[in-house]
């Protein structure tokens, strides 16, 4: 008679995760530069910017500016679990519950007053002087973007990026080369000064090598076992986001991959007893990192690579060719793509990074970046022959999250994976 | 003779099944599941074995599955219910197939491949529609227990479309076509085809076709619907509420390993907060 398991209460408790020690050097990098937000926006140390997660920062940073990605910010309210306490402000001003929950979520605080960057010391969200878009990436971010604008009555100016692009032609990067260029006066007007082309060079190559380092932190994860996960890469890509075109990044870059390659050296998974290894496509649950990040730990499985943490490698910056290199860089990332171009970029991540299988996140208000409503997974389980699973939930709004059906699929998932390859050894035999 | 049981902890009931080595089935049982899970277990587990004439002491394993299988503390191990459904599915029909159950709260669609493993699997979205609490609410608007609805729709004698996207919107589509004087009989069949119509929509059904769970256990007709809807024959094997708790007899008996909390490793264990917030 075989002997009962214990309650698995306590056996949750024990899932293992092994946290980064470059984690405190990260809080200290990201809460230098929030503070640095709080000096420009309330004590006026220099004019304040807002930037979409891949706008022009480079050029920002060379005129002066201090940088508020309010994506970011956004992420912050989700992962303290408190996006969907001012959801419903934004929902209420018609906003619908259908469009970007970062959008919702972040008018939402700003109408509550109130902001997760308290915490450094700032009264409310950085008001902007100039708001600069990008909409390589969705539409939404222009929408959210007019709503401060009308707000505060400052300019707001962007780019409208050619988007679902298949090959990425010299016309479509000659019109955002072109579009960027013609940022430059009202900005040089904002800024009240003109561009000096040096420092323009010094943000490029700044960016440029932070993520270099970046990615070659990622690609650490090629090893077996992942000295860092998917839920690892959502936190510490943050200087990778908001610190584009300083110095700062690579510094925090250089620490990072520092202990990764330790790691790999010395054998240490991020995932103790790693079994099986995931691919991640799409946008994070902010305010479940953890709770999946524990959910896989428990199960032996390690989500070793996404297309989101790789979303700030921007490999083509060339400080030879600051603008026509931003321009081709903006429209080559996976999430200005089309379908086609996504799966092959999808099919090399996992032959790179080894991986068993591959989740997709159906996040409910981020279409753009949920690439499972045209079939793709299927196609990708027919063509690479892995298991792909669809995660429904939401970036910020957990009430299209259940996590007792997620917690079912994704043990079904391991179940089937393991099951595959125990009989795989067994000569096929099921 | 060596016996197994496996224990479903579903949403609504919960289900047990004791079996023998070569998997007949002795015992079976379905109770609310209510508030203490572990107790509705208990209570299905001492059912079936009391159908079955057997003592605790001749079961060799049990194995728990279903929502609440981390609450089945007397199990010896656990099984996802998309493991134990695709598994008590294979034994009665050979594969390749595609088995659809249809619970109390979700649906789920498992196909496996001729040698019975599983190939994929999809759940219903965060949604009642295409569950057993869809037909709940178009009986609680009709006036009637859902146990009735059998027995109004073999009246049927007109064909009404109602909506199968949202339990909310099939609602009060509902209250209109009752204001416009529609049949009870005619809206309990509405009711069923847009259950089948929702769940048929979620995969591509190829190969044999297999309906468990409590849906296809009392409404008959929504198996005769669904094989017109996807134009091929649907089995319904032996027992079908309780194939999940069947699946879980035979992951008892095939000492199928779970992959849960008690498989991992616990080295170097240091437990994430799961009060403080997540960090971006």
């Amino acid at each position: 008679m075989s002997t009962p398991r214990s309650s698995t209460g306590g056996a949750r408790a024990n899932a293992a995760r092994v946290e980064l020690a470059s984690t405190a050097a990260l809080r200290d990098t990201m809460g230098a530069y929030y503070r640095s937000l709080g000096d420009a926006a309330e004590r006026g140390a220099a004019p304040v910017a807002w930037c979409t997660s891949v706008g022009p920062a480079e050029l920002l940073r060379a005129l002066g500016f201090a940088v508020f990605f309010p994506e970011n910010h956004a992420a912050m309210l989700g992962a303290a679990r408190t996006a969907n306490r001012y959801l419903p402000l934004a929902h209420a001003q018609g906003y619908s519950p259908d469009v970007c929950s970062y959008l919702t979520s972040d008018i939402g605080a700003f109408l509550a007053r109130e902001t997760p960057l308290a915490a450094y010391g700032l009264r409310e969200t950085p008001r902007a002087d100039v708001l600069v878009f990008n909409t390589n990436q969705c539409r939404d971010v222009r929408d959210w973007f007019e709503w401060y604008a009308r707000q505060w009555g400052v300019p707001l100016i962007g780019i409208t990026s050619p988007r679902a692009i298949g090959d990425v032609r010299d016309d479509d990067v000659d019109a955002v080369t072109r579009q960027i260029e013609v940022l430059v006066p009202p900005l040089e007007a904002v800024a009240g000064h003109r561009l000096d082309a040096a420092r323009l060079t010094a943000a490029v190559r700044a960016s440029k090598e932070s993520s270099v380092l970046w990615e070659a932190c990622l690609q650490t994860a090629a090893h077996r076992p992942a000295p860092l996960t998917f839920f690892d890469g959502t936190i510490h890509m943050g200087p990778a986001v908001v610190l584009r075109g300083t110095p700062d990044a690579a510094v925090y870059y250089r620490t990072l991959l520092s202990e990764l390659e330790a790691r790999t050296r010395e054998d240490v998974g991020a995932v103790p007893g790693e079994n099986l290894r995931l691919y991640w496509d799409g946008m994070p649950l902010w305010g479940r990192l953890r709770a999946l990040a524990t959910t896989f730990a428990e199960f032996r499985t390690a989500v070793v690579a996404s297309t989101y943490c790789n979303s700030w490698i921007l490999s083509q910056l060339d400080e030879a060719d600051p603008f026509r290199s931003f321009a081709r860089a903006s429209l080559e990332l996976f999430i200005a793509r089309a379908e086609a171009p996504k799966e092959r970029y999808i099919e090399r991540m996992v032959e790179f990074y080894d991986a068993d299988g591959i989740i997709f996140h159906d996040c409910r208000t981020c279409p753009n970046n949920t690439n499972t409503r045209y079939g793709m997974p299927r196609r990708l389980t027919e063509r690479l022959g892995i298991p792909t699973l669809v995660l429904d939930g939401d970036v910020n709004d957990l009430r299209c999250f259940s996590d007792e059906q997620a917690r079912t699929n994704i043990e079904g998932f391991v179940e089937q994976l393991a099951d595959a390859r125990a009989s795989a050894r067994r000569g096929g035999r099921p | 003779m060596t016996r197994f049981a496996g224990i479903d902890s579903g949403s609504w009931n919960t289900k047990a099944a004791v079996i023998d080595a070569d998997g007949r089935v002795l015992g079976t049982s379905v109770v609310r599941s209510g508030a203490d899970l572990e107790a509705a277990a208990r209570s299905a587990y001492g059912d079936a074995l009391e159908k079955a004439a057997l003592a605790p002491h001749d079961v060799e394993a049990i194995w728990a599955t279903g929502f609440g299988r981390n609450s089945v503390t007397f199990a010896h191990g656990s099984r996802t219910e998309l493991d134990c459904h695709g598994r008590g599915a294979a034994f009665y029909v050979s594969g390749p197939l595609v088995v659809l159950d249809i619970g109390g709260e979700d649906a789920k669609v498992i196909r496996l491949d001729a040698d019975g493993r599983r190939l994929s699997h999809r759940m219903n979205r965060k949604c009642a529609a295409g569950t057993g609490s869809f037909l709940d609410e178009i009986a609680l608007r009709l006036g009637v227990e859902t146990g009735e609805l059998p027995r109004l729709a073999a009246n049927s004698a007109d064909v009404l479309e109602l909506s199968s996207f949202c339990t909310v919107f099939a609602g009060t589509e509902l209250l209109t076509l009752i204001r416009a004087g529609k049949r009870p009989a005619d809206l309990a069949m509405a009711a069923y085809r847009s259950l089948v119509r929702r769940v048929s929509a979620m995969d591509v059904f190829e190969g044999r076709i297999v309906a468990t769970g409590g849906v296809v256990t009392y409404h008959p007709r929504v198996v005769e619907l669904l094989a017109a809807e996807l134009r091929t024959e649907v089995t319904v094997p032996p027992h079908p509420q309780e194939m999940g708790a069947f699946g879980a007899a035979l992951a008892a008996r095939d000492g199928a390993a779970s992959v849960g909390p008690e498989a991992a490793p616990r080295v170097g264990a240091r437990r994430a907060s799961a009060g403080g917030p997540d960090e971006p």
